[in-house]
Order: structure tokens, then C-alpha cells, then sequence
């Protein structure tokens, strides 16, 4: 299974960096989101994978024992995915702006030519 | 001592506070403080004879630079002139820019030049040592600029403080080397690992850095071009920064390092050829110029060369010669100086083809001019009489090439008594112009200083034993050399005095026959395209040039070109690294878990998903995909034991969604852009990098996990923080804080949301 994570891991990387590369910004901001996907999964399967047994101590014990996933991929991942939602809503909400303001999605409308420097 | 070195800047800073009082008449007053100065260390004379003083304050003691001051003989023949002549420049200037709008601000960088300079050759630490020594840069920036309405004044003080600085640079990096080498940055410290140094094996940079701070700073060739240009200043500045003081700094350093990394056959090699090109050189240029203060700088050049040239050839008896020679430049350098300024001030001239005849209306200032011209040239029963026996002596005993060296000193003699003459001597000389007729005296406080330094010049010169205990001798023992025979006036008949004689005689020939003209000086600026001057103006252009176009290549503006130069670049650096450094393996029996039915499944919706967010050109099909994906990873949390992760994917996937489909669903379809050979590229790009992430996952897969951190929460989630769910605990306790400024940061996005969607758009904004 771990071959088959990496797979998308790298997927999910090399479309994240092709959605960037668009001159959308809607794909920019998808390309972002798969982005953070890949990272996320690869913090996941870094901690080492298991099946079927969540970090959670079960009725009447006192400490988790035997095999368990590893909580601490899990909870740096829950923070990832919690800020990451607040990035992208506040993009989402500036990419609107932006439409309504200059009347398109294309990234190349945006640039100002720097002339003097 | 510490208050004798910082009256100097609270000093600045009251002249600032009281400017409106300073600028009339009590300016004169401000002559007090360098007077005082003077006699405080007048009073340490006596003691320094037997031993340096040592002053101590600590300062940072954790880095290993305390203010530790030092006054030996070296130091204290500095402060002496520092103060000395400090006292003659503020009173001449006080008369010299009477009435000037700035005085107050004048006054204000003079004197913060002065206890820069005090502290420079006080300090005994290097660190501290390089703080004034760049504050005396930047004094003498402020300066040279002080006409700051002249382009050519703003331009000469940049240009002076670009070499000076970039000098300063190489010094630090000198002093920072010396002091891990010698494990400490006191130079007291030092000379006990002398030994040591000289035998390292990074000698040879400590001594480039170390002279490109020295020949920066004191002039050498190919860095002297900054000093003419340093004459755009007053001329009380000239005098006191740019011929007495501050250009020696490099002398004092070099001198200061002598016994520390000395008598090594780098140290004095460099120091021969350096000093010995800048002497001749700026010995014949100072003999082309038609300006006053031109001949003066140039022949300061000069001198500071044979400054340095002595010290390259570091015999004891060349010590004294150098300890000799920098009071007698000092005191007939500053005098023509001042000598000059009295004449630009009065007749409002410095050209020496004009000026004719005035010591028929101004005698003292004539005196006073002949006295240092001719102390320059080196006559008997001047002080530079002695101090030209003293270098021909030392070069004719240099432990190799002494022929040629007393040849090369001899010429640039001759040079510089043409010059001087040429300063101190020819614009007094001969029938006084129907022009000049109206000029006269000036006021006391202009023509005293000079003739009090020109009469000093000759009192040494009659009774050398004036300066020689007190002055000279312990000079000598701070460079480390046994005490040379006593300064005589007269040595009998020997080589010395027959090449004095022939100093004299080709000079004064030089004199009659060769007269100042224009026509010289535009000889020399036929060549100026060659100079190193243009060379470096060119360079600065250039790299000027260069950086713009570079920051406008690379700072376009454009986000997705930010993208490709990032991505290449990890991706080649990364890349790099694989393929030469990391052994590519991959152990399948071991390190996989068993593939079901239900991952494949997962996998192959993902795939799909991602293949439709790519391809498709419709925004909302693009987004829907998206959130698949999301759902898809969803799914995979669940099967492999992270039920938190997975109902937070799935709230967040679908609030995003929502979000996506709120806020844009009244976008138009995405533009259909078909460049096939962007695309290629872009895929390309991309593709790698992903591999490249897939290969490092790979690779990071056959390391073993320390599970040290994990088990200390496993074990404690529930005895310590009664919760058990592990993942929960550790988030809302045990990394309680973290979340707290997580959710800070989501208030703060919240915010940002909800304004931007409140806002209303103005007309004005909507183009």
C-alpha cells in the first residue's frame, strides 16, 4: 500500500505545481489545495501506516498500548488542514474581489510592468 | 582615558543642541576642548616613557570585546598630533568659514572625527578598533561633502567613502580572522602569539585583509584616487583629516601590527612594492598639478607611500626613520596646508601659475610657507633634515636591494621638494601682480597655526633632542625595535649627507628650470581613461547595470515565473544530490502493508479525480473533482486509523466547496489557452518534480521512526490529561497553546472574509 501512496503522493505534487503554473487564478488556487493534499499525505504515510487501530485508548485502560497509529503525524496534519481552510477562503473571497474589480480570472491581466527600478 | 575619548562626542552633540550660539563669535571657543585634550596627554609623556598605560572597561564581555585602551608611544605621538593639530585646524577654521550657514554642524563632524580618531589609536582591542575606524570614514564622508550644494563635492565624498568602506569590509574580515586565529581580539594578547600567527597557515589572508584596510585607508596605490578627490572639502579638513590625521590611520595599523605579524618576507615584500609605487607615482603626478591643494594631496600620497615603504623595510633604524618621518610630515604637510587655504581664501585662487609675489602683503604666511616647504625639502637645520637622513640611512642598511631602494627614495625626495617648493614657496616668491595688490593679512587665527606647526618643524630640526626621548624613542620600542642611536643633526661627511646634497641640488635645479604650467597636468589627463580611478567608476557602472537587469530578470513580477525558478531549482539541487550522494533502494517484502480491494478502488476514483480537475475546462466540474480528491483522501484516513483527520477533511472539503460554488459559481468557463509548448514545459517541470517528491518519500520510508515522542503521548494522554482520544489531547492540551494561536489565526481569515465580502465597491475603484 505504501507503493501505492507514493504514487499519489507524487501525483498529487506534480499536478498541484502544473495547476500553479496555469494562467487562471481558480486553477491556481485548486493547484494549492491538491498541493497541500500531497503534503498532508506525505506527513501521513512518513509516520508509518496502520490499519484498524486509531489512537485511542480503549474503555477501562489507562495507557495506550500495542500497536497504534501514531498520533503525532495525525495531529500535525489536523492543524495543516485547519489553516490551510483558513488561506483558502480568505483566496477564495480576494479571487472574487479581484474578478470584480478587473473583470477577469487571467493572472496576466493582474501584472503591472515594472518600468523603473 | 574613556571620558577623554567620548568628550569628543557628547562634545558633537552639545555643539548641535547650541548650534545658533556657536556660530558667532564664541567659535572660536570650541578650540577648548582639543586644547584640553592636548595638555592631557602632554601630562602623560613622562609616564609612557618606562610603559604603556592601560586602560580597561568592560563592554561585551561575552563576545571578548571590552573597551581596553593602550597608550605607548605609538599611541600617544598619534594623540599628540591628533589633538595638537586638532587645536590649530579649529581655531583656523573658526576664522576660515566664519559666518557659514552649517558651522555648528562643522564643528559638530570635526569633533566627532577627532574622538573617532583618539579612539582608533587608543583602542587596544580590534573589535573596537575597527568601530572608530570606520567612524572616521564616515566623519570624513560628511566632510568632504560639507559644500553638499557641489556635484563634485557629493560625488569625491562617495566616492572616498566607497573605497574607505569596502577597505573597512576587508578589515573586518581581517580582524575576525586574526582574532579566531589568535583566540581573542586584544593586541596586547596578540603579541604574544606572534610566533604563532606568522607560522599559520592562513598568514598570507590575514595579511590581504588586513592591507586592504591599511592601503585604503592611508592611500596606496591603486587605491589613492579617493585623496585628491578628498580635497573638494574645506581645506582646514584637508589639512587635518587628509594629511595629518586620518589617511595615516593605515600607517598607525600597519605600524600597530608590526611586532604582531611583522619581519615575515610577505609582510615586508608587500609593504616594498606597495609603498615604493605610490611614492613614485604620486611623487610625479604632485609635480604636473597646477592646484595647490592637487601638489599638496598628491605629495601626501607620497609620503604616506614612504610611510609604508619604510615599514616594508622594517629595520630598526627604518622604525625611526617612519617613527621620525610621520611627525615631520605632520607638522610641514598640515602647515602648507593651511598656507594654501589662506591663500584660496584671500585671493580666491590655487593656481600656482597665477599666484605671484605675496609675501610682499602677507610676511608671516610667507614665513610660515617657506619654513614648511623647506623643512619638506629636507634643508639642514630643518626637521625634515633629519628625517630624510634617517629613511636614506635605512635604506642603504635594508637587508636586500639597498642600492635601489635608496634610488627610489632619493627620486621621490626630489619630486616632493619640487612640490613643496611649488606650495610653500614659488606663490611668494618673485614680482606681486597688479591683481593681488589689494590683498592683506588676515586675521591671527588664520596665520598662526601654520607658523606655529612651520616653527616647530624648525626648533626640532635645531635640537633633536627635543623630540627624540620623549617622542621619537618610545615610538621605536612599541614597534618592537631596540632603541636606535640618538636623533644628531650632524653625522660627518658619508653616503648620507652626499645624497642629501644631491637631493637638494637636483631639486632646487628643478625648481628654477621647470616652471608650473596647464600644460602638464593635461599630459598626464590624456591617460586618464587608464586610470584606476576609471576603472572603478566603470566597475561600480557596470555591476549597477548588471544588478538591474538582474533584479528585473528576476523580480518580473510574474507569479508563475517565481514558480518555474523555485521549482527548477530544488529540483536540480535536489536531483543532484540523489543522484550523486543517496544509494536508491527499496526493500518491497518487508516494508509493505497488503493491498485490498477497497485501496485500489480509492485509488482509482482519485486518479480519475485529479485526471478531471486538470483536464476539464468547466470551473465547476474542475471544483467538484477537487473535492473528490478530498472525500478520496477522506477515505484513506478512515481505513488507516485516523478518524479525527478524517471528519476534519470532510468538513473542510465541503466547506470549501460550498465556498468555491457560493463565491465564483457566476465565473465565466475557464480561457482555453492551447500553447502546446507551454504546456509540454509545464508538464514536464512538474512531472519531475513529482517524481522527485515520490523518490524522496521512498527513500525516507526505509528509515526507521523514533517513536519516542509518540509512545511519552500515548502513555500520559489519559494519567496526565484524562483524555482518550490521543490526538484530541495532544491538540487542546498538552500543544493547548498552539491551537489557541491556530484559532487566532482562523478569527483573523474569518475577518478578512467577511469584510472583503461586505465591502462595497466604490465607483472610483471599479476602473
Amino acid at each position: 500500500m505504501e507503493l501505492l501512496l507514493i504514487i499519489l503522493i507524487g501525483i498529487l505534487y506534480a499536478t498541484g505545481i502544473y495547476m500553479m503554473l496555469r494562467r487562471s487564478m481558480v486553477k491556481l488556487l485548486i493547484g494549492l489545495i491538491l498541493l497541500g493534499n500531497g503534503a498532508n499525505m506525505l506527513i501521513f504515510l512518513l509516520g508509518g501506516i496502520t490499519k484498524g487501530k486509531p489512537p485511542i485508548i480503549g474503555e477501562g485502560e489507562k495507557i495506550l498500548s500495542g500497536l497504534y497509529a501514531d498520533p503525532i503525524p495525525q495531529s500535525l496534519i489536523l492543524t495543516a488542514i485547519v489553516i490551510s481552510f483558513g488561506l483558502q477562503s480568505f483566496a477564495i473571497v480576494l479571487l472574487k474581489r479581484v474578478y470584480v474589480l478587473i473583470q477577469t480570472d487571467d493572472l496576466n491581466d493582474l501584472n503591472t510592468p515594472d518600468t523603473d527600478i | 582615558m574613556i571620558s577623554a575619548v567620548l568628550s569628543g562626542f557628547l562634545f558633537a552633540m552639545l555643539v548641535l543642541l547650541f548650534g545658533k550660539y556657536v556660530k558667532g563669535k564664541p567659535a572660536v571657543l570650541t578650540t577648548l576642548l582639543p586644547l584640553s585634550l592636548f595638555a592631557y596627554f602632554l601630562g602623560m609623556l613622562p609616564a609612557v616613557q618606562t610603559q604603556p598605560l592601560l586602560f580597561s572597561y568592560r563592554w561585551i564581555p561575552s563576545m571578548g570585546i571590552d573597551l581596553n585602551f593602550k597608550l605607548d608611544g605609538l599611541s600617544l605621538l598619534f594623540s599628540l598630533l591628533i589633538t595638537g593639530i586638532g587645536t590649530l585646524v579649529f581655531a583656523y577654521a573658526s576664522y576660515y568659514l566664519k559666518g557659514h550657514r552649517y558651522l555648528d554642524r562643522f564643528y559638530c563632524y570635526l569633533s566627532l572625527f577627532m574622538a573617532s580618531m583618539l579612539g582608533l589609536v587608543l583602542s587596544d582591542n580590534v573589535m573596537l578598533l575597527f568601530v572608530f575606524w570606520e567612524l572616521t570614514s564616515i566623519t570624513s564622508f560628511f566632510l568632504i561633502g560639507f559644500n553638499n550644494d557641489d556635484p563634485a563635492s557629493r560625488r569625491n565624498s562617495l566616492m572616498a567613502l566607497a573605497i574607505t568602506g569596502g577597505g573597512g569590509f576587508l578589515l573586518m574580515t581581517g580582524f575576525v580572522l586574526l582574532g579566531t586565529l589568535a583566540g581573542g581580539y586584544s593586541i596586547s594578547a596578540m603579541l604574544s602569539s606572534a610566533e604563532m600567527l606568522k607560522g599559520h597557515a592562513w598568514y598570507g589572508w590575514v595579511l590581504f585583509f588586513l592591507f586592504g584596510g591599511a592601503f585604503t585607508k592611508s592611500a596606496q596605490f591603486p587605491f589613492h584616487f579617493w585623496l585628491p578627490g578628498a580635497m573638494k572639502a574645506p581645506t582646514p579638513v584637508s589639512a587635518y583629516l587628509h594629511s595629518a590625521t586620518m589617511v595615516k590611520a593605515g600607517v598607525y595599523l600597519l605600524a600597530r601590527f608590526t611586532p604582531v605579524l611583522g619581519g615575515h618576507p610577505y609582510w615586508n615584500t608587500t609593504l616594498l612594492i606597495a609603498g615604493a609605487i605610490t611614492m613614485l607615482y604620486s611623487a610625479w603626478h604632485a609635480i604636473q598639478r597646477t592646484d595647490l591643494k592637487g601638489i599638496l594631496a598628491y605629495s601626501t600620497i607620497a609620503a604616506l607611500g614612504t610611510l609604508v615603504f619604510l615599514l616594508g623595510v622594517g629595520t630598526a633604524e627604518a622604525m625611526a626613520a617612519a617613527a621620525v618621518f610621520i611627525l615631520v610630515h605632520a607638522l610641514y604637510k598640515a602647515a602648507l596646508f593651511l598656507v594654501a587655504g589662506i591663500l584660496d581664501h584671500e585671493t580666491g585662487t590655487r593656481d600656482v601659475t597665477i599666484l605671484r609675489g605675496l609675501r610682499k602683503v602677507m610676511l608671516p604666511v610667507a614665513a610660515a610657507g617657506m619654513l614648511a616647504a623647506l623643512s619638506s625639502a629636507g634643508l639642514p637645520l630643518t626637521f625634515g633634515f633629519i628625517g630624510k637622513d634617517l629613511i636614506y640611512e635605512a635604506t642603504l642598511h635594508a637587508p636586500a636591494y639597498g642600492y635601489i631602494l635608496t634610488g627610489i627614495a632619493v627620486l621621490t625626495n626630489i619630486l616632493v621638494l619640487y612640490a613643496g617648493f611649488q606650495a610653500g614657496i614659488r606663490p611668494f616668491a618673485g614680482r606681486l601682480p597688479e591683481g593681488f595688490r589689494s590683498v592683506h593679512l588676515p586675521d591671527l587665527r588664520l596665520w598662526v597655526p601654520p607658523l606655529i606647526l612651520a616653527t616647530l618643524g624648525l626648533l626640532y630640526g635645531m635640537i633633536p633632542a627635543l623630540a627624540d626621548a620623549s617622542l621619537v624613542q618610545p615610538v621605536v620600542q612599541a614597534l618592537g625595535a631596540v632603541s636606535p642611536a640618538p636623533l644628531k643633526i650632524w653625522h660627518g661627511f658619508n653616503v648620507v649627507l652626499l645624497l642629501s646634497g644631491v637631493t637638494l641640488a637636483a631639486g632646487f635645479a628643478l625648481y628654477f628650470i621647470r616652471m608650473p604650467s596647464a600644460r602638464h597636468q593635461l599630459a598626464v589627463d590624456r591617460f586618464a581613461s587608464l586610470s584606476p580611478e576609471t576603472l572603478v567608476v566603470r566597475s561600480a557602472r557596470g555591476f549597477s547595470r548588471f544588478s538591474t537587469w538582474y533584479t528585473n530578470r528576476l523580480h518580473n513580477g510574474n507569479l508563475r515565473s517565481y514558480v518555474h525558478i523555485i521549482i527548477i531549482f530544488i529540483t536540480v539541487l535536489l536531483a543532484y544530490k540523489l543522484i550523486t550522494g543517496v544509494h536508491l533502494y527499496f526493500d518491497i517484502r518487508t516494508n509493505v502493508a497488503p493491498i485490498t480491494v477497497y485501496d485500489l478502488t480509492v485509488f482509482g476514483i482519485i486518479l480519475f479525480a485529479i485526471w478531471k480537475t486538470v483536464s476539464t475546462s468547466s470551473r465547476i466540474t474542475a471544483v467538484a473533482s477537487m473535492s473528490v480528491v478530498g472525500y478520496c483522501i477522506c477515505i484513506l484516513f478512515v481505513i488507516y486509523s485516523a478518524p479525527d483527520l478524517a471528519m476534519t477533511q470532510f468538513t473542510i472539503d465541503t466547506l470549501t466547496v460550498v465556498l468555491f460554488v457560493l463565491v465564483l459559481f457566476r465565473l465565466p468557463r475557464f480561457l482555453r489557452i492551447n500553447d502546446r509548448k507551454v504546456i509540454v514545459r509545464d508538464s514536464i517541470i512538474s512531472g519531475l518534480f513529482g517524481v522527485l517528491i515520490a523518490i524522496i518519500a521512498l527513500e525516507v520510508m526505509n528509515e526507521p521512526t523514533n517513536k519516542e515522542t509518540s509512545r511519552f503521548y500515548a502513555e500520559n494522554a489519559y494519567l496526565l490529561a484524562k483524555g482518550k482520544n490521543v490526538v484530541n489531547v495532544m491538540l487542546v492540551d498538552f500543544r493547548g497553546f498552539d491551537t489557541m494561536v491556530e484559532i487566532t489565526v482562523l478569527v483573523i481569515a474569518a475577518l478578512g472574509v467577511y469584510s472583503l465580502l461586505k465591502l462595497r465597491i466604490s465607483s472610483s475603484e471599479k476602473e
